[in-house]
């Protein structure tokens, strides 16, 4: 028996609740906190070491054995996502501790930190489509308080049009996996794609593409996609900066990682229909979320629109259906979540150094002029989203844009490149406008040594951008990794039999009173 | 709300609510019942303490904090559901012993119980919070 599928999921519960006894003490909290997230990293990179050999970790909650039980299921998507999510996690986590306000810390911020990250985690690891729900609505209450927490105005503005639309995906989630319930009359994901198989082979595939595009549905509101993106640039530069860095990092992606997973696991049987609706979509979100940059001025706005725009790469991979296109999705995601989150704490950085997040006005100093360091650690994450050589950004677009080539998808490719020079325009006018510009009338006081960045903030700052480099410089490992996760996708009898087993033969085992 | 009716009523009411969730809570492996179920009695039972004598004196009657008890009812589910971990098998297999017990002869005791305990911790400590803070609002 192995505990490594679901001690991500653990330890962060477990780190929540430490932080929540001792909530009296703020120095407990961040101690356990920081503990917490570095644990949680520990056992994502030993889960991608197992599973970098091929392997499909699985675990049956309570002995039962699936697909009669909750079944946990780590294979090498699963595993580099909790990877990622680990990594966001702490680096957010060290960057609160000097950015967070007090009030906020002292209302739970780190046990709610955690209990998303679990959530985040869960949904990851977990081989039940009713269970991932479970993990959605656990990652979206906490998200939902993270939000809300401090109370200011345009937070619950944010808040309240964030909440309203998550819910109605959660909803049409939930119809939706008990409509799949009622057609395939399982819940197991691995047994779903075995029984979808069969429906579609008694000629029941229509009712199988009607749920398929419920699940597009809901999983494309949680993703942010084309046209059901619009809660996402209006609540994510409410909360402070290292919520939103979370948010950022981690949030779309697990609507992406939904979408991956029933897209080549599930219903894969009427590709021409699905994946066809997808491959527009990807195209609509690219456009729609970098010409929606280039008309904001506000430092996380542009983020927000970028990370739409980037979203659609993402997609995009996942509806060209190829080995290469999946494997570049799988990049592409490494790629973006490193960058992103990072992005969004360099935003913090700024704003903390010219008292201005809006690129319209000039700030009280120049970054550059002032703080040379932090510019170039913005530099490296925007350059890498654009995708210039040699960063992470450049090969995760190469890898698409190859995989598109090959299926002749010649309109994709000339929207991916596009997108990719508007992307580079947007990230020079942060540039020019937030960093490089040196105020001829200084606005407000000028900054004292009080205001000077702490170690805290620049330290997570600086390792993800070193990440970003190494990915870029290093990019054959993490392309094999994304080849062997992609080839477990587009394979699902792997997954099933890794997940199912023998479940036939002996059904029910353990779990019940000797 | 200042009601004597509901204050006499309440002072008898709270320890009959308290008593029945702890025993729905205990049946609820076989019968109907449950940790969270069982903890919306006990919940209810202290709500109605709230809106009969105010939020002020129910905090001071359940002597908690009340983020101490979510937590306590976390690290009681967790617990149940590491113990097997420990021993080798898959999380929350449930773990039974045999307790001799004066009166009923052996009783069996197991992790789900101490899951259902914390399930019943969490209920209370959650619902208790949203009751309180309601009742806060209006006072």
């Amino acid at each position: 028996m192995n505990a490594l599928p679901i001690l991500p999921v653990l330890i962060p519960l477990g780190t929540a609740c430490l932080g929540m006894l001792g909530h009296r003490s703020l120095r407990a909290q961040q101690t356990v906190s920081i503990a917490g997230a570095v644990a949680l990293a520990l056992a994502a990179v030993a889960l991608v070491a197992r599973t970098a050999t091929g392997e499909i970790l699985t675990m049956d909650a309570g002995g039962w054995s699936a697909p009669f039980g909750i079944t946990f299921v780590a294979d090498a998507f699963g595993a580099i996502m909790v990877l990622l999510a680990a990594v966001t996690g702490l680096a957010v986590v060290v960057y609160s501790v000097a950015s967070v306000d007090l009030p906020r810390k002292r209302f739970l911020y780190y046990p709610l930190t955690h209990v998303l990250l679990a959530g985040v985690c869960g949904a990851f690891l977990t081989g039940d489509i009713f269970n991932l729900y479970v993990c959605f609505e656990i990652l979206l209450l906490s998200s939902f308080v993270l939000l809300s927490l401090g109370s200011e105005r345009g937070q619950l503005e944010g808040a309240i049009k964030y909440v309203t639309l998550n819910l109605i995906s959660s909803a049409i989630f939930l119809s939706a996996a008990g409509l799949l319930y009622g057609t395939l009359g399982t819940l197991n994901m691995a047994h779903l794609s075995v029984r979808a198989a069969e429906a579609v082979a008694e000629g029941n595939g229509n009712a199988v593409t009607i749920v398929a595009m419920l699940f597009m549905v809901s999983f494309g509101i949680k993703a942010a996609v084309f046209p059901l993106f619009f809660w996402l640039p209006a609540s994510y530069h409410t909360p402070p900066f290292a919520v939103s860095a979370l948010f950022a990092g981690l949030l779309t992606k697990v609507g992406v990682y939904a979408i991956v997973r029933v897209f080549t696991l599930i219903f894969v049987h009427d590709t021409g229909y699905t994946h066809t609706i997808l491959l527009w979509v990807a195209a609509l979100t690219m456009v729609s979320g970098v010409l929606g940059a280039a008309a904001q001025t506000e430092f996380r706005r542009v983020l927000s629109f970028h990370i739409i725009s980037q979203i659609g790469y993402m997609i995009l991979g996942v509806a060209l259906l190829t080995p290469l296109a999946v494997a570049g999705t799988v990049f592409y995601i490494v790629h973006h979540i490193v960058v992103k989150a990072n992005l969004f704490l360099v935003a913090g950085v700024a704003h903390r150094i010219r008292g201005t997040s809006d690129l319209g006005r000039a700030g009280r100093v120049g970054v550059y002029a002032s703080a040379p360091l932090v510019a170039i650690l913005f530099m490296i994450p925007a350059m890498s989203l654009a995708g210039v050589p040699p960063l992470s950004g450049f090969w995760a677009k190469l890898i698409l844009i190859r995989a598109a080539l090959d299926e002749r998808a010649y309109v994709y490719v000339a929207v991916a490149l596009l997108v990719g020079i508007m992307t580079l325009f947007s990230m020079t006018k942060i540039w020019a406008e937030a960093f490089w510009k040196s105020p001829e009338e200084k606005e407000g006081d000028p900054p004292t040594k009080a205001d000077r960045t702490p170690m805290g903030m620049l330290a997570p700052i600086a390792a993800l951008a070193g990440i970003t480099v190494a990915i870029g410089l290093a990019a054959q490992p993490v392309f094999e990794f994304s080849v062997l996760a992609a080839g477990q996708l587009l394979n699902p009898e792997v997954y099933v039999g890794a997940a199912l087993g023998e479940a036939f033969v002996t059904p029910l085992q353990g779990g019940v009173e000797p | 709300m200042n009601s004597t009716i509901l204050q006499t009523a309440t002072r008898y009411l709270l320890p009959l609510l308290l008593v029945f969730s702890i025993v729905v809570m205990l049946q609820g492996h076989n019968k109907p019942g449950g940790g969270f179920i069982g903890g919306l009695i006990g919940a209810a039972g202290f709500a109605l303490h709230g809106m009969a004598f105010g939020p002020n004196a129910t905090r001071t009657a359940l002597r908690a904090d009340l983020v101490v008890v979510m937590a306590l009812g976390l690290a009681f589910a967790l617990v149940a559901g590491c113990l097997a971990l420990a021993s080798g098998q898959p999380f929350l297999t449930g773990l039974w012993v045999s307790v001799p017990f004066p009166g009923f002869g052996e009783v069996k005791v197991g992790t789900p119980l101490v899951f259902d305990i914390g399930v019943y911790f969490v209920v209370i400590g959650v619902v208790m919070t949203i009751v309180l803070s309601l009742l806060e609002e209006n006072a």
